[in-house]
This record gives C-alpha cells, structure tokens and sequence, in this order.
C-alpha cells in the first residue's frame, strides 16, 4: 500500500526547542500561568474560554459555548419555594441534571428532595432523601427540596483557602472549577449539604450535554473540585427562569430580583408564612421557604 | 564562602552515616521502604482514579486522612512539653533530650503537610495556595492560617535543630542569640498550631459535634499525651542501642506531666460528654453516633470504648508514681495512651463530626484499603525522616561524629 505523502512533516529537534522555548517563555510572560477569574486580563479569559470551548466540543463532538455573562446591574436574585405545594415528583432534580450538565456516573444532583413526616415538621433528623412509593405524595408526608442556599452570609466562600469560591454582585455564589483545590473545607462548612465533590471523572453521554454553558455554572467539570447550584447562572442572567422553576409542575418554585419590588419574590416574602432553613445559624439564605396555601 | 564548605562536610558526613549502619538498622529501613512503596502505588491509583477510591463522599467529605493529620499536629506540638522544663525552668537532664523533641516536630509535620496533600482532589493545583503564584484567603480561611503556622513552625524546629547539630559536628556549642529566642518563639507556635487546627473544625457552625469552644484546650492535652508517648518509647530505645544516657528522672518528668495531661483530657470530654448528655438536644444525635451508635449505624462504637478504656488505663498508669516508674507499666501507659488518643482525635472527632450529614443522612464512613495503605505510606515516610534525622543526630550529641580538625581554618 501506498503510503499518502506526509503533509506535516516530522518537527526536527531544533524546530520542538524553539517551540518549547517559546510556549515557556509566553507562560511566563502571561503573568505566570493561570490565575483566578477576575484577575486574568479581559483578553487572557477571551483565549482561555475559546480554548475551553474547543476543548468541549472535541470531547463531547458538539459545539459548545461557553459564556462569561456578568451580573445584571440592579439585580439581586432569589429564590421561593412553597412547601404546601410540592409533592416531591423530583422532576426538578433531574430538569437540573441535565441543565447543569451533572455527571450521571457517579451520579451527581445539586437538589436534594427530603421526605419528611407531617406530625413531626421540617426535622432534618428524621428525613428521608431515598423515598420510593409508588405514588407521589405519600399520605402523611410533606416534602422539602434542598438545594444552594445562596446565603449572604455564606460560611463556604469564607473558608475556602484559595478564595476559589465567592459571591457575585448579583447574589449567586459560583466555585472557580480551574481555581479549586479540592480541599472540601467548603463542604465542611455548608449546612445545607449543598455542595458536591467530583469523587471520579464526571461522566455525561455525549448526546445529553447541554451546549450553552456558563464558565462559572455548567460547563463540564473536570475531576476532584467541587460544584453546587449557581440558580441557572447560564440562564438567569439572560433574563430567564432556573431549569427547576420551569420544570416543576405544580408551581411551587419561585424565582426573582430581590430588588424588583413588583416582583413576585417580593410579593411572596411579603405576603406569606416565609421561613429559611437553620435560621439559627444567621447564615441568611436567599432561598426562601413558605406556605402558599 | 567558609561556612558553605563546613556545611557541605556536614551534609557530606550525614550521608555517609545514614548509609552505614547495623542489620536490624536495614531491616528497619526495608520494612519502611516497602510501607512507602505500598502507599505510593495505592496513592498513584487513587490520583488516576479520584478520591472514589477512598470511602469518603459527600455526606463524609473528610476521613482517615484528615484524622490523622489532625493527630498528628498534636504530636508536633508535643515538642513543647520538652522545651518548656528545658528551657523555662532550664532543668538540665531534659535539656539533654530536648533535641529530640524537636526531630519528632520536624517528622510530624512532614506527615502533616503529606496528610493534607493526599486528601486534596487536585493535588497538582497545590500552588493556588502559595502567593504570588497563588492567593492564600488569609485571614479569612483558617486553612489559610492553619498553612502558615505549620510552616513557620516547621521552620523553627528545622532552623533550630540544624544549627545546634552543625554546629556540634564543629564542636561547637550552639550560638545561644539563635536558638534561645527561636526556641522560646516554638512554645507560642506549638500550641498556635494546634489550636489553629482546632479552630479549623470549631469555626464550622454547620457542625455541632466540633462547634464546641472546648476543642482547642482539649486538642491542647490529648497532644500532650500522646506526642511525649512516641518520644518516652524513643529515648528508651536509644538509650538501649546506643552509648546515650538519658537518666530516669527525665522520663520519670516527662511521664509525670503526662499524667497531669491524661486527666485534662479526660476531665475535658467528661465536661462535654455532659454537656451533650444532659441538655439533650438533636445535637447529641453525633456524640450518640460515636458511642452508641444510631438504629443498626454502630461501625464506630467499639473504637469509642476502646478510646475511653485506653485513655483511663494509661492516666491510671501515669497517676501512680510507682507504676510510671516501672518500665513495663510505663511502656504499657504509653501504648495506652497513644493508641487512645489516636483512635480518640482521628476517626472519633472526624467521622461523627460529619454522621449524619447536614441534611439528617447517615452515611457510615469505614476507611478502604487504599487510605489505609496511603496512610501506612505517610506514616512510613515520617519513621523514615525521623529515623534517618535521629541516626545523624545521635552521634553528633555522643560526640562520636564530629569533623577532622585537619588543615581546616578552624
């Protein structure tokens, strides 16, 4: 057999080094490899996210995106959830995995729904996050989906030791996943068990990623950091609802500027039986629970 | 220029004393080796595979590992225990001894730092840590405070150690403006290091179980026990092997203050054993965890008695001065009171610490074989420092190892 000419012919040894030295020497001058988000220049995050996106698509053989979108000036998000009305169907659960391009195997799910009983109220002790009747609701149970609380007084972003986790203006706290050390203090931290490790190499059928990601949301997660929600960073900051809200289907989620007084967030805080989890802990959540009916 | 020759023939000499030694100094250093050479190919898969291979996942997010370094910054501190009569009070026969408090420092926080490097899922970022290359969130992170203070004390004892050392192999004494301040700036930094690390699980309101202001002064004197442990069973070995004369009453002195520390911490798990108990509150549910277990979820209970069992043998052992005087059941007390303290700060304030979870599930943590090989592996390496520490450091002190005054400036 013929072999077809060679169209790159093999570098010579002179050509590797004058290359290799180039490469280090641009690392170098870029101000010594990477660095977290907002202290690489504008056209340094510009490179580094087409070859994010480059990177995806060779992996998953689709187009991917990745957007930088900041904050919406004048919004501050949040979030409502009617506990009278939901009957735990865990269809946000799985709206959020592949919204958010969670990794199937090992699973990964950043709500969390919890059964609990109704003689003994919202009682972390006695709840059961595997409920499996044939039929949802269980007589006799009521159900709590928990997921980030984006707290304003978060006790994750504090601990963090590389400052690779914090919260933006618009209220969403977001991980760095090319910052995090995988140190887990912030899990430590968290109680609300809200975020999540990647134990092995996420996994994500090539035909179940969802494209549109947001470098600081649901692009896909690389081994040993950790992810949580970020309210649909990707979606909400172009104007539209979380995956959850959209997907739940009696209407129990509610989403939107806290700064907005016609709001129906606000609306809801003012209006109804509010409460947040662990009050006691003054962690101040920006998610809300209450009783609609 | 003079003084980086003199130190080459340190280095030099030191090199070739660890390379020289006895059979059961080879046997020794197989064993080791092998230990490291186990925990280097289950650490090698676990960095191809990901923290999967460890029995930690979100509900536990930290285990064995941090267990043990979180002893193991006890045994570091511990140090103290020897500075303090030494130098304070300046009591001559610890003085003598007082170097080897030092080495077992240095070896326990090269575990430490090891510790911590096996548990994080992306140990190739560790310079994210380390400005300017890095950010370190100081002072908001006390990891970030919990880095510095290990470092910095491990650079005190490395500093101090080398010098006298050095300088002895010159037969000279010690330059007292170098040590005398390092030494006395040790005694702050090793009880800042452990309650840094103490505060590093206190400061977590998520967690009740830690969340309790008496963890530092309770790290503070299970580290008291259990550091002075190692080190009476190391000084009885050298003074066996080697021509090093320690006298009695330095061990008798170190068993002592031994004893005072074994009481406090009993005293001190007492006090939150009843604060717990008494109040009872959905937060004994963890203390619940670890002594009795909740439902069929009992993996940890045995080591909670065991814990309990040991830690009041060895101040039972210690409290009589007769007994802390017979070697056998001095031996015995400091077997006791490590394996007691260890099981105690490892697995027994880690694990229910974080059983059940933040949201109520109970998820029973028992350490795999790959943690256990990698934890045998860094527990090896630090015997290896030390040993190899303790073989140059020994005759230097006899006065067996020491420069040829030929045709040196000297």
């Amino acid at each position: 057999m013929k072999q077809p000419p060679d169209e790159q012919p093999n570098l010579t040894r002179r050509q590797f080094a004058s290359m290799a030295a180039a490469a280090a020497a641009g690392f170098v001058l870029t101000a010594c490899g990477p660095k977290r988000l907002y202290e690489m220049p504008t056209d340094r995050l510009k490179a580094r996210i087409r070859e994010m996106e480059r990177k995806y698509a060779e992996e998953f053989g689709t187009a991917v995106t990745v957007a930088d979108t900041p904050p919406i000036p004048g919004v501050e998000f949040a979030y409502a959830l009617d506990i009278s009305r939901c009957i735990g169907c865990r269809r946000c659960v799985y709206a959020c995995v592949a919204e958010n391009n969670q990794s199937r195997n090992p699973q990964i799910q950043w709500i969390r729904v919890l059964s609990m009983d109704k003689d003994k109220g919202v009682d972390f002790s006695d709840a059961d996050p595997y409920y499996q009747p044939e039929q949802v609701p269980q007589e006799g149970h009521f159900y709590v989906p928990v997921q980030c609380q984006q707290c304003r007084n978060a006790p994750c972003t504090k601990v963090c030791p590389t400052g690779a986790t914090w919260t933006e203006k618009d209220g969403i706290v977001v991980i760095d996943y090319d910052w995090c050390i995988g140190c887990r203090y912030c899990m430590a931290a968290c109680p609300y068990g809200a975020r999540h490790f990647n134990w092995a190499q996420p996994s994500i059928p090539k035909d179940e990623l969802n494209p549109k990601t947001h470098y600081l949301g649901n692009r896909p997660r690389p081994k040993g950091v950790v992810e949580k929600c970020t309210f649909c960073i990707q979606r909400t900051r172009n104007g539209r609802y979380p995956a959850c809200v959209e997907v739940c289907p009696v209407g129990a989620r509610k989403f939107g500027n806290l700064l907005d007084p016609a709001s129906e967030i606000r609306y809801v805080i003012e209006n109804k039986r509010v409460l947040v989890l662990k009050e006691e802990l003054n962690t101040m959540p920006k998610f809300f629970y209450f009783y609609g009916t | 220029m003079d003084t980086l020759r003199l130190f080459s023939r340190f280095v030099k000499g030191s090199l070739r004393l660890v390379l020289t030694g006895n059979r059961s100094y080879w046997a020794w250093m197989a064993f080791l080796a092998a230990l490291i050479a186990s925990g280097a190919s289950a650490y090698a898969h676990q960095v191809s595979t990901g923290l999967v291979m460890t029995a930690m996942r979100d509900q536990v997010s930290w285990g064995f590992y941090i267990g043990n370094f979180t002893f193991l910054v006890g045994v570091a501190a511990a140090a103290v225990v020897l500075v303090i009569p030494a130098y304070i009070y300046d009591w001559k026969p610890i003085r003598e001894i007082v170097i080897y408090g030092e080495l077992l420092a240095v070896s326990a926080i090269v575990m430490c730092l090891l510790f911590v490097m096996v548990d994080i899922g992306r140990p190739d970022r560790f310079w994210h840590l380390i400005p300017p290359w890095g950010h370190l969130n100081f002072p908001q992170s006390i990891l970030a405070w919990d880095v510095l203070v290990l470092n910095v004390y491990f650079l005190i004892n490395f500093v101090v150690v080398t010098h006298i050392l050095f300088r002895a192999f010159h037969g000279r004494h010690y330059d007292k403006r170098v040590v005398v301040p390092l030494v006395l700036l040790s005694i702050p930094m090793a009880v800042g290091i452990h309650t840094v690390t103490a505060f590093l699980f206190n400061g977590l309101a998520a967690r009740p179980y830690w969340n309790s202001s008496i963890l530092a002064p309770q790290f503070l004197a299970s580290a008291f026990c259990s550091g002075p442990a190692i080190l009476l069973v190391v000084l009885q070995v050298l003074r066996r092997f080697t021509r090093f004369e320690i006298q009695n009453e330095a061990i008798w002195k170190i068993a002592e203050l031994m004893a005072y520390a074994a009481f406090l911490n009993l005293f001190l798990h007492g006090a939150e054993a009843f604060k717990e108990y008494y109040s009872n509150t959905q937060h004994l549910l963890y203390t619940e965890y670890w002594f009795s277990g909740l439902g069929a979820h009992r993996t940890l209970v045995p080591y909670a008695w065991a814990a309990v069992t040991l830690n009041s043998l060895a101040f039972v052992l210690f409290i009589v001065p007769a007994w802390r005087r017979h070697p056998v059941t001095l031996n015995l007390g400091c077997l006791a009171i490590y394996a007691g303290c260890y099981i105690d700060k490892g697995m027994g304030l880690i694990i229910p610490g974080l059983t059940p979870d933040a949201l109520g599930e109970i998820y029973e943590y028992f350490p795999t074989t790959t943690e256990l090989r990698v934890a045998a592996g860094v527990f090896a390496l630090g015997f290896l420092v030390f040993t190899l520490m303790l073989k140059v450091a020994v005759p230097i002190t006899l006065g067996e190892f020491q420069t040829e005054r030929t045709g040196g400036a000297h």
